[in-house]
């Protein structure tokens, strides 16, 4: 039987994907960060999984706005390190399982919630920045993937409750799966920020902190909050956040947390790091 | 002029756009705002091929012109104003794609919305970023 047997959170910044890339790990600017995730690290080193289902979203690069895909699974066997702009990130190509997503896409449309089902897709930053944080940099990656994209870039994008009960129907499925797999669930994106307005820059610690407690001791206060309030108090980006409901929805109604780590680094967005186990 | 009728869900989510509008200086990509930057945006979306940003950089108006854009988002492109690209339908995401085509980090970009150089927006953002406080809410209800 597959088992579901931790949640993490974590955001999913660019620049400090362009910081690992670059080997700049050591500078002032990000060495608070890599160290910050050094638990998580070896947390997930230790536990071994064998397929992490990855909530996350794409930034433009596998979506255009031709084609807005409000959750998107991905069933390939692999996926590729999408060009953001500046050329692919020298990352391992990402290994899909191909067999449990489809199982998943199966088992959560007859449960009604209608995936995209994607056989062919590029991955970004939003997708390998926190697996270069929690897996560092293998010349192959040690876990199966399983890619699932929310659309939070084009509003309307789905309700909090959405995706928190999308993560309880993931449960429901990968609990059904025959094969004896140790499965994760991590749910990215966040914390506070804003790229764009006279607001860009905004970083809300209080809230983040609030939020981030509440994961644990209050979710159904996180996933009946409007739109509008992540937005006003998170930011406009920090809507991402709704894709943490997603894994949080997964655990079942009892969690412990077991590592926290929060940070506001140079660039532009409040880090969070966050490791759960069901209960 | 909303996309959606105004009821709610079985929580506290009203279906439409509203809400947003009493969150000062900040754009949410609604649908209304992806009807207005459709070509923008697909302009945008047209330099992921280096095929494309090399003929954009030898001749941007030209290549700007092959797209069905207003000439107001065409200055702006040029002018590499990103504040009128976000008030004219561009989503951050896709015009930060022109950034990417001069090197320039989103840093330097999100800088530029707030009238800041980007060592000040730097500065703010390593003791702590933005406050929220007094940007909640243009009525005063938050």
């Amino acid at each position: 039987m597959a088992r579901i047997t931790a949640g993490i959170g974590s955001s999913h910044v660019p620049a400090i994907g362009a910081a690992l890339d670059g080997g700049r790990t050591a500078h002032p600017d990000w060495a608070p960060i890599f160290a910050g995730y050094e638990w998580s690290r070896r947390f997930v080193a230790e536990q071994k999984p064998d397929v992490i289902i990855l909530v996350y979203n794409d930034h433009a690069s596998a979506f255009s706005l031709d084609i807005v895909p409000t959750f998107a699974i991905g069933c390939a066997d692999s996926f590729a390190p999408a060009d953001e702009g500046w050329g692919p990130r020298r990352v391992p190509l990402v290994q899909g399982h191909s067999k449990l997503a489809w199982h998943i896409a199966t088992s959560v449309v007859l449960d009604e919630f209608d995936l995209t089902i994607m056989n062919e897709m590029n991955v970004d930053h939003g997708l390998t920045v926190p697996m270069s944080l929690m897996l560092g940099q293998p010349a192959e990656w040690p876990v199966k993937v399983i890619p699932l994209a929310v659309n939070v870039i084009q509003y309307p994008t789905p309700t909090a409750n959405r995706c928190f009960r999308l993560g309880e129907a993931i449960a429901r499925a990968v609990k059904a799966f025959p094969e004896d797999l140790n499965v994760q669930v991590w749910g990215t994106g966040g914390m506070s920020h804003q790229l764009s307005g006279e607001r860009a820059g905004l970083i809300n610690r209080e809230w983040d902190t609030k939020f981030l407690d509440q994961l644990t001791s209050d979710p159904d206060a996180l996933r009946t909050m409007s739109h509008e309030e992540y937005v006003r108090e998170a930011g406009s980006e920090g809507m991402e956040l709704i894709m943490w409901l997603t894994m949080r929805g997964a655990l079942g109604p009892k969690i412990r947390e077991l590592h926290r780590f929060y940070h506001v680094p140079a660039s532009n967005t409040a880090v969070g790091n966050v490791v759960f186990t069901p209960v | 002029m909303y996309l959606a009728v105004a009821v709610c869900n079985e929580y506290t989510v009203p279906m439409d756009n509203t809400a947003f509008q009493d969150i000062p200086g900040t754009y949410v990509f609604t649908g209304e705002r992806a009807i207005e930057g459709r070509h923008l945006n697909r302009f945008c979306m047209s330099l992921m091929s280096a095929a494309n940003r090399a003929r954009f950089k030898a001749e941007e108006r030209a290549y700007l012109d092959e797209w069905q854009m207003t000439e107001s988002q065409k200055q702006a492109v040029l002018n590499r104003d990103f504040k009128a690209l976000l008030e004219q339908g561009g989503n951050i995401f896709f015009v930060l794609k022109i950034a990417a085509v001069d090197g320039r980090p989103t840093q330097s970009v999100a800088a530029s919305f707030a009238g800041q150089s980007t060592e000040e927006y730097a500065a703010m953002m390593r003791s702590g970023g933005r406050n929220p406080r007094g940007l909640r809410s243009i009525s005063g209800r938050f």
